[in-house]
């Protein structure tokens, strides 16, 4: 079995290879820097995703080459490292929007962090890219050991990050209650893993564990006891890292106690990851198994949307609201994912419903980007900007920043001809096709009473008298307030052409169904 | 009447490792050191299973896979002390119930 070991292939991890080598070069570059604003570390930083970026779209182009030679209906998909790694469309594409929203993240911390002292700068950007890392072996991973190795850098990454700010004991107490959750979470997968390991005989890889389910299906009466036990843990498990109910318990303290600069980079490009992750999961090796988990996937869904949408109206901090909002916005997208029919063999709509939940996630995590970065922008040196009271009268102060805030607003909340509406809508297709219609009147009821609280955002902005000591115009650079205006814009632009991400977030899912 | 240890003896154990671990995460109102005990029991319960199915199995995967948790569980057991260490600093105290400033 070992004697036939050959050296891997290790072109198609080049991205991960290369973000690797520089993340150490930069740790170790920073020692060097004197200057508290850290401008060298912040550019080797943004180099290093965009080199990334590039080498993934260097691989997605050698793969279109290589599949049009060999006269390929589909693009093919690369394996690596004995089928534990993958390189394929749905890699190329969540890895590439991570890359960007990690870019963007890291722009609009840039003043917050300069602004506040307490925050070490240069382990701000290490730890950033050292979670980058852990996502792109996630989106990346094609076996049970990559997916916890994946999510293992992510998340250990993630807890020391939420505890930068050493002196506050909020955000230490968010830190201790991500550790211990983000832990149990990470437990009950592999419980769920280690299960299903002994009861498909040995199959870990996520096409040999397609293949025993298959196997086992066409033998017909095979006791699924244990099978079904493993899905539970690794249902739950997924849960807790995407942050449904009842699994939500961390998303509202943590986002809540971490710095802003941190709370973006927990709410943004992990929900990209998280989904890569489910998929693979779920989908690709698990179908056979999805009578069973699509019951527990409406019921996630359903819970999540009543509870987030609900508790968010009674916030009056707007983080803790987005957050609420996070977990409604996640049930959503558990839709999506449990629409679909795949009987004996026969799939209908499998994609449709898949591909609207990736546009649900990629809008969502665009949205959230727009929405903390504006957060950011507000903020100042020891004024955080995250009650609903300091956007009191947003308007008078800056009506261009208070219309960019209405439209994110407004995309999350559903309302037509922005993003967020065709996102909704094309996940409630789907649900409708299905043929449930009981769970599409739930989603639209829930949806109203969130438009409530997104609502009233834009009523404090535009008709309440802005705080005595919350009067002042913005202060920010020039840079940052054109990223943020581009992204809100985008927001609203992508609302005008929805079937072009659409398409995008088909085309790179086709190679996600198992391949029996 | 065989009296050698089945599969099952193993699987069962795992089982009630992994039982405590849980009740040690959510009973335990007391102190955070015992929750961080807590985490390594329940990864240990995963290896167990995982040690069991692959001498059942007779594959060695399973244990390899045992060798990548212990050398996680390590990496994670750092950083929930450094954690730990940060919030006696901050709060004089490691009284889970002292957790309490974050609600609503």
């Amino acid at each position: 079995m070992f004697a036939n070991f050959a050296v891997p292939d290790f072109f198609p991890a080049a991205p991960e290879i290369f973000l690797l080598a520089m993340t150490c070069v930069i740790l170790l570059l920073d020692l060097t820097v004197q200057s508290p604003r850290r401008t060298l570390t912040f550019a080797l930083t943004q180099a290093t995703l965009l080199g990334c970026a590039l080498l993934t779209l260097f691989l997605f182009v050698t793969r279109l080459i290589a599949s049009q030679e060999y006269s390929h209906i589909e693009i093919i998909a690369n394996y690596t490292f004995s089928n534990m790694f993958i390189d394929d469309g749905l890699a190329d594409f969540l890895k590439l929007l991570t890359y960007f929203t990690v870019m963007a993240t890291l722009f609009y911390s840039r003043r917050y962090i300069e602004d506040r002292q307490a925050i070490p700068r240069g382990e701000y950007y290490v730890l950033a890219l050292f979670a980058t890392l852990g996502m792109m072996v996630m989106i990346s991973a094609n076996h049970f050991l990559t997916i916890y190795l994946g999510l293992e850098l992510l998340s250990l990454a993630l807890y020391a990050t939420v505890a930068l700010n050493r002196a506050s004991a909020t955000a230490t107490e968010a830190a201790m209650k991500y550790f211990v959750l983000g832990a149990l979470a990470s437990g009950m997968l592999l419980y769920g893993m280690s299960m299903l390991y002994g009861a498909t005989h040995g199959a870990l890889e996520i096409g040999a564990v397609a293949e025993q389910l298959r196997a086992y299906q066409e033998l017909g009466s095979v006791d699924k006891t244990a099978l079904v036990f493993g899905l539970v843990f690794i249902v739950a498990g997924l849960a807790f890292k995407l942050g449904v109910v009842p699994f939500h318990m961390w998303l509202p303290d943590v986002y809540h106690g971490a710095p802003t600069s941190v709370t973006l980079l927990i709410a943004a490009a992990p929900k990209l990851a998280a989904f890569a992750m489910t998929v693979r999961l779920l989908v690709s090796g698990m179908l056979d198994l999805s009578a069973d988990w699509r019951a527990m996937l409406m019921l996630l869904a359903v819970l999540s949307m009543a509870v987030g949408n609900i508790v968010a109206i009674m916030q009056t901090n707007i983080k803790r609201m987005l957050a609420y909002s996070a977990i409604s916005h996640m049930g959503f997208m558990l839709l999506g994912l449990a629409a679909g029919v795949s009987v004996a063999g026969q799939q209908h709509g499998l994609m449709e419903a898949y591909s609207a939940s990736m546009f649900y996630v990629v809008t969502y995590v665009l949205t959230t980007l727009a929405a903390f970065g504006l957060m950011m922008l507000l903020a100042r040196e020891g004024f955080e900007s995250d009650r609903l009271d300091d956007f009191k009268g947003l308007n008078k102060r800056s009506p261009w920043f208070a219309a960019m805030m209405m439209i994110l607003m407004l995309s999350m909340a559903g309302i037509p001809f922005f993003v967020g509406f065709f996102a909704k809508f094309a996940v409630l297709r789907a649900v409708v096709d299905f043929g449930h219609y009981w769970l599409a009147i739930a989603a639209v009821l829930f949806s109203l009473i969130g438009a409530f609280y997104y609502l009233r955002v834009i009523k404090i902005m535009y008709f309440d008298e802005p705080e005595a000591d919350n009067a002042a115009p913005i202060t920010a650079g020039f840079f940052t307030k054109t990223l943020v205006s581009a992204n809100s814009l985008a927001v609203a632009a992508v609302g005008l052409f929805p079937n072009l991400l659409l398409g995008i977030c088909n085309a790179s899912l086709r190679g996600v169904l198992p391949k029996i | 009447m065989s009296t050698t240890l089945s599969l099952s003896h193993f699987l069962v154990l795992g089982a009630l490792l992994f039982v405590i671990s849980i009740a040690g995460i959510f009973i335990n109102r007391k102190n955070l050191v015992v929750l961080l005990m807590a985490i390594e029991l329940m990864l240990l319960a995963v290896n167990t299973n995982f040690v069991a199915f692959s001498s059942y199995l007779q594959d060695p995967h399973g244990q390899l896979f045992v060798f990548f948790i212990l050398a996680v569980a390590a990496a994670e057991a750092a950083i929930g002390l450094a954690i730990l260490v940060l919030l006696f600093r901050n709060l004089k105290s490691i009284h889970v119930d002292e957790l309490d400033e974050l609600k609503g």
